[in-house]
């Protein structure tokens, strides 16, 4: 964290000054390390049975808080005769289809009571994997049955807390030193600590990144975490929570207002070619009726009438027609093989540089180079736009420029403080920016560029209907300055939403089904409320309560703690003095405290929803988690998941250890690409014997745009390194300062070599197993100051199957002494790795 | 004089994310240092110098740690980051040898280089105890932090300080500083931190106490610091009377050598 959220850390230092005490657990020991009470080096891959064996601990030993437990999550909720675990299926959960490698869950689901619970089973498995399904089911989830039985004795054998204690039982503090390299007594030292400082009196938070979501069990890693702090009691209660940072300024706001394929804003899932004929087809599929999701047809209606305006009517399905549709899979790396097979013909690549920043680089350029056209907005000319003439297939002889006839357009972009608008952070804290200068040259904002673009687009439309859906938008924004800028200020009172007064809404509970509202994205309204622009509001800390309500917007509804009606106890009691955030006024009949209650304000904490209640009239006084459809934390998932209702530990794709715990060596459901492009380290070999994980620098931002050509930063860490321990050097002959070739089946890099004991040979399995550290910032372009060899494309293109990010954290690599062959000779040097 | 400013860098909090490398040098528009990469943990700029008036040392100390079986192993377990700055003396030799007036002490009891005099002689350099002070190539002159003077008279904290997220570097009115210093320390050690210490807070050291000042975790030399530094001036006037001494031995010497050939000259010479 403090590698690559130093501004964000100064917190960590702040709550350490205060008493808190912080762990890091890493494979090296890094800046965050060295201000934390304890490091614990980890061996990259292995999460799920550290956080495992801490659920294993607090259930083994009743440390669960009980009362928070059977009143807040799922876990005495039974599940189905049907379902089997992994514990049962040597590494399987039932429903597997070895075929075509996907589960179907419907014997993943709460036992029935006799009523089909909607689109539990419909939406899952086999569709579910096709169409990256987690993401499409907004943060609900899928539905699931609001009122399973029950048994609140967690006695029951196929209750979700047996379920669990059984699943977990064998991920124990020794099968934590075997597979992890983490002793039983540092081990115990963290078990300790999280249990001690959590329950009535404390919470204990955890603070990720993507060292936990880019592995096959990216989305598994987090689930987890999400078990062990429903157990502990420490989900919407202040120092609580999943903290997950993010890469880049406003990540959190481009899946808001998604960049994504698979949502509409909001979370809204996309709508499928084939299974979403019309509007009630789709609102029938996605979600389930109860909680907050079950009002899902006002936010779609209010999105369609923010796009289509006037043309949006009740009789034409309010222009759903008009939205583009999935078939399958189209993320990013699924479109590159696009690419590469012939079938995507374009492509917009905008401040991203996958040439660089994505993983295995040379399929990128491979598809790259056999695109009609490319468009690149970025700020400097990126390596994505000069592939051709410059790229590593140009030396090793794989490409010629002359057969190259990509189009590339590229077309520079203004940067953040060229432009105004909005970024909105990880805690969902929207905070606006002024311009604090024009863009120089030809240098454009992004919503210049989209805006006009669509303007030019409109006016060479004809009456055709293939035309309609483009004709029929929305696209009035006032304009500013020479340059003609679209007001953003405008965009975003759009997002917000009008009422049928034309006025500003103030909160998502105003969206009507009818279309006389109309709102841009239904979780950010209220960012306009009043007809003020309240993500601009800087209000300074000191002048306001420690919730700092009156500094920026947080969605929903300036909400700072997300479900922090379990802040309070059923009856609606602070669990304690010390952590009182939101309880219950019985006089004033209402949610008060410090924050905005994320709650109907005036459901008390007795209310019992009447039989057929919907949406969240269907949720109880005392079911905090509003966007479920039953109310409650899942520790167990019922349906939503492509990969299994609980976390297994499998091994990375790619691993020098075998997985001790389950017939199954990695996760059977994980996406891989069995093509020439896409190669593969096989697990064991000993020709690749080294686990290899990369990260960021401080000094450097992602693939290297933004930092690479600017002195200041270059002249800090001006060189690809590999970080080596001691051991491992010794072992190869590595000179500190001298150079390493890192070598994996898709390609050989060279790197210098940074010997250090911030990296720690690990005894995995009774022997030794060395981690090789690389960042990934250089490049061999990109106007940088600096440049180096592409970390990225030594990795393979494996992804996790309910969100489809690439596993770049941990795979196996080698490593000689030296640079690396040039030319034709690397190839060679690749071929013998290959076939030997 | 205004009431006397400095820098308190904290070092225990310090992350090593160099934004005051940065800051400091978009503020005062400093050239960069080359792009060499040194190998020497994560530092690649290597010290203060004329183009680096902030400078981030990084110290990896490696212990033995427990580990299974035959494995011997060590790893490190501390990894010491310090933001080091031109320490403002009390007694600042280099502004005592600049023979221009280029060095001069501001209201704000900082020492500051003026551009537009220093002429390069360089007598400067070799004069600071710290090693701070330095000529720049291709320029001649000599360059060092100014504690942003320009920025503080325009009310301003520096650059290095406004952007360092930590609070690790503070800027403030010396005497609070100390206040402060003192307390952090208080509280370190009684945490059981008693690796702790105040390096330059002292009025009584040898350069007169430091207009920046540090709380270390290790000893000095560790961060290369010298660890008693003395103003290299401190015996100048003596060295004066010496010299002056000397130079009426000499006199006298010479004097005697008319009167009696040369026998006195080296007794005169021995001091």
């Amino acid at each position: 964290m403090a590698e690559c959220h130093p501004v964000g850390f100064q917190w960590v230092v702040e709550a350490r000054a205060r008493g808190a005490k912080v762990f890091h657990v890493d494979p090296r020991f890094t800046r965050t390390s060295a201000l934390a009470d304890r490091h614990l080096p980890i061996r990259a891959g292995s999460d799920i049975v550290l956080l495992g064996a801490l659920i294993n601990h607090v259930l083994a030993n009743e440390l669960d808080f009980r009362e928070y437990v059977l009143a807040y999550t799922n876990a005495a909720a039974l599940v189905s005769e049907d379902f089997r675990d992994t514990e049962d299926l040597d590494g399987l959960f039932s429903g597997f289809d070895p075929e075509t490698r996907t589960y179907d869950p419907s014997s993943w689901s709460y036992e029935s009571t006799g009523e089909q619970a909607p689109g539990e089973t419909l939406e899952g498995g086999l569709h579910h994997a096709k169409a990256a399904g987690a993401d499409r089911y907004g943060s609900g989830g899928a539905a699931a049955h609001p009122s399973p039985p029950k048994d609140p004795t967690l006695r029951h054998p196929r209750c979700v807390y047996q379920i669990l204690r059984r699943h977990f039982a064998r991920y124990t503090p020794e099968l934590v030193e075997r597979l992890c390299g983490i002793p039983p007594e540092d081990f115990a030292e963290l078990a300790d600590a999280i249990t001690a400082n959590s329950g009535r009196e404390r919470t204990t938070a955890w603070v990720y990144s993507v060292g936990w979501t880019q592995h096959t069990v990216g989305a598994q890693y987090i689930r987890t975490a999400a078990i062990l702090q429903l157990l502990l009691g420490n989900m919407g209660r202040p120092g609580g929570g999943i903290l997950a940072l993010r890469g880049h300024a406003s990540i959190q706001g481009s899946t808001d207002i998604p960049t994504l394929f698979n949502i509409l804003p909001g979370y809204l899932a996309m709508p499928h070619a084939h299974r979403h004929e019309n509007l009630d087809d789709y609102l029938e599929r996605e979600g389930g009726e109860t909680g907050f999701w079950g009002n899902r047809r006002s936010y779609l209606v209010s999105l369609l009438k923010a796009w289509w305006g006037e043309a949006a009517t009740e009789e034409n399905d309010f222009c759903f027609g008009h939205l583009p549709r999935l078939t399958g899979d189209h993320g990013h790396y699924t479109t590159v093989m696009g690419q590469i097979d012939g079938t995507v013909k374009g492509y917009f690549v905008v401040g991203e540089n996958p040439a660089v920043g994505s993983s295995g680089g040379r399929a990128q350029r491979l598809g790259l180079a056999n695109l009609d056209w490319l468009v690149v907005r970025d700020l400097t000319l990126v390596e994505t736009a000069t592939f051709w003439k410059d790229g590593p297939e140009l030396e090793t002889g794989e490409m010629r420029t002359e057969d190259i006839a990509t189009e590339v357009f590229f077309l520079p972009a203004a940067s953040h403080v060229e432009k105004e608008g909005t970024f909105t952070n990880t805690q969902r804290l929207l905070q606006w920016r002024e311009k604090a200068l024009d863009p120089v040259g030809d240098c454009r904002s992004d919503l210049w560029f989209y805006y006009h673009l669509g303007r030019l687009l409109r006016e060479r439309l004809t009456g055709d209907e293939i035309d309609r859906p483009l004709r029929e938008l929305t696209w009035d924004y006032p304009e500013e300055g020479e340059h003609r800028d679209p007001s953003a200020a405008a965009v975003l009172r759009e997002i917000n939403g009008v009422g049928p007064d034309g006025r500003a809404l103030s909160s998502s509970t105003q969206l009507r089904p009818d279309g006389s509202t109309a709102c841009g994205c239904w979780i950010y309204c209220g960012v306009y409320a009043g007809e003020v622009n309240h993500a601009a509001r800087r209000r300074p800390g000191r002048e306001q309560t420690p919730v700092a309500p009156e500094w920026g917007w947080a969605w929903p509804a300036n909400r700072r703690i997300l479900y922090n009606r379990a802040s309070a106890d059923p009856e609606g009691r602070p669990w304690s003095e010390r952590k009182a955030y939101v309880w219950w006024d019985a006089e004033r009949g209402e949610w008060t405290g410090h924050d905005v209650p994320d709650f109907e304000r005036n459901k008390p904490p007795d209310y019992v929803p009447p039989e057929g209640a919907r949406a969240e009239a269907a949720l109880a006084g005392t079911d905090p988690f509003i966007m479920q459809s039953d109310g409650k934390g899942w520790l167990y998932v019922p349906a939503g998941l492509a990969d299994g209702p609980l976390p297994a530990h499998y091994e990375p794709h790619e691993s020098p250890v075998r997985n001790p715990l389950y017939g199954r060596q990695s996760n059977p459901a994980r996406r891989i690409y069995a093509r020439r492009e896409s190669p593969y380290n096989p697990p064991g070999s000993p020709r690749f014997p080294y686990v290899l994980t990369t990260y960021r620098l401080t000094e450097h931002h992602t693939a290297g745009a933004m930092s690479r050509p600017l002195a200041y930063l270059a002249e800090l860490q001006p060189e690809l390194f590999c970080e080596v321990s001691p051991e491992l050097a010794a072992e190869l002959g590595l000179v500190n300062g001298g150079w390493a070739t890192i070598v994996t089946s898709r390609t050989v890099i060279e790197a210098r070599v940074l010997v250090t004991g911030r990296v720690r040979p690990l005894r995995i399995q009774g022997r030794t197993v060395h981690q090789v550290g690389l960042p990934y910032h250089w490049g061999w372009g990109g106007g940088g100051l600096v440049t180096g060899d592409v970390t990225n494309d030594l990795l393979p293109l494996v992804l996790d199957p309910n969100v489809y990010i690439q596993e770049s954290k941990a795979v196996t690599c080698d490593v000689r002494p030296g640079r690396r062959p040039r030319g034709r000779a690397a190839l060679d040097l690749l071929e013998v790795y290959r076939h030997d | 004089m205004t009431e006397r400013m400095g820098f308190f860098t904290d070092t225990s909090v310090c992350i090593g994310c160099k934004a005051c490398e940065v800051a400091c040098k978009e503020w005062n528009q400093l050239p960069d240092d080359g792009f060499v990469f040194e190998a020497t943990s994560y530092d690649n700029t290597g010290q203060l110098g004329a183009s680096t008036w902030r400078h981030v040392a990084f110290i990896e100390q490696t212990r033995t740690v427990r580990m299974k079986e035959d494995e011997g192993d060590s790893g490190v377990d501390r990894w010491l980051m310090s933001s080091d700055v031109c320490k403002h003396c009390t007694h600042a030799a280099c502004l005592d040898v600049c023979p221009t007036g280029a060095l001069f002490r501001t209201e704000f009891g900082t020492v500051v280089v003026q551009e537009d005099i220093c002429n390069g002689c360089g007598y400067c350099v070799p004069a600071c105890p710290f090693g701070v002070i330095d000529r720049r190539e291709g320029d001649g002159r000599a360059w060092k932090c100014t504690m942003c003077y320009d920025r503080q008279r325009g009310g301003l904290e520096p650059a290095c300080a406004k952007a360092c997220p930590t609070d690790s570097i503070q800027f403030g009115p010396l005497d609070e500083l100390r206040e402060r210093a003192e307390d952090r320390l208080e509280r370190l050690h009684a945490d059981g931190r008693s690796e702790a210490r105040l390096y330059g807070e002292s009025p009584d050291d040898g350069v007169g106490g430091a207009g920046a000042f540090f709380l270390l975790l290790d000893e000095p030399e560790v961060y290369g610091l010298p660890p008693d530094p003395v103003v290299t001036t401190r015996d100048l006037p003596s060295m004066w009377r010496w010299a002056g001494a000397a130079a009426l031995s000499v006199a006298g010497a010479v004097a005697v050598a008319f009167a009696g050939g040369f026998a006195g000259f080296r007794d005169g010479g021995r001091r």
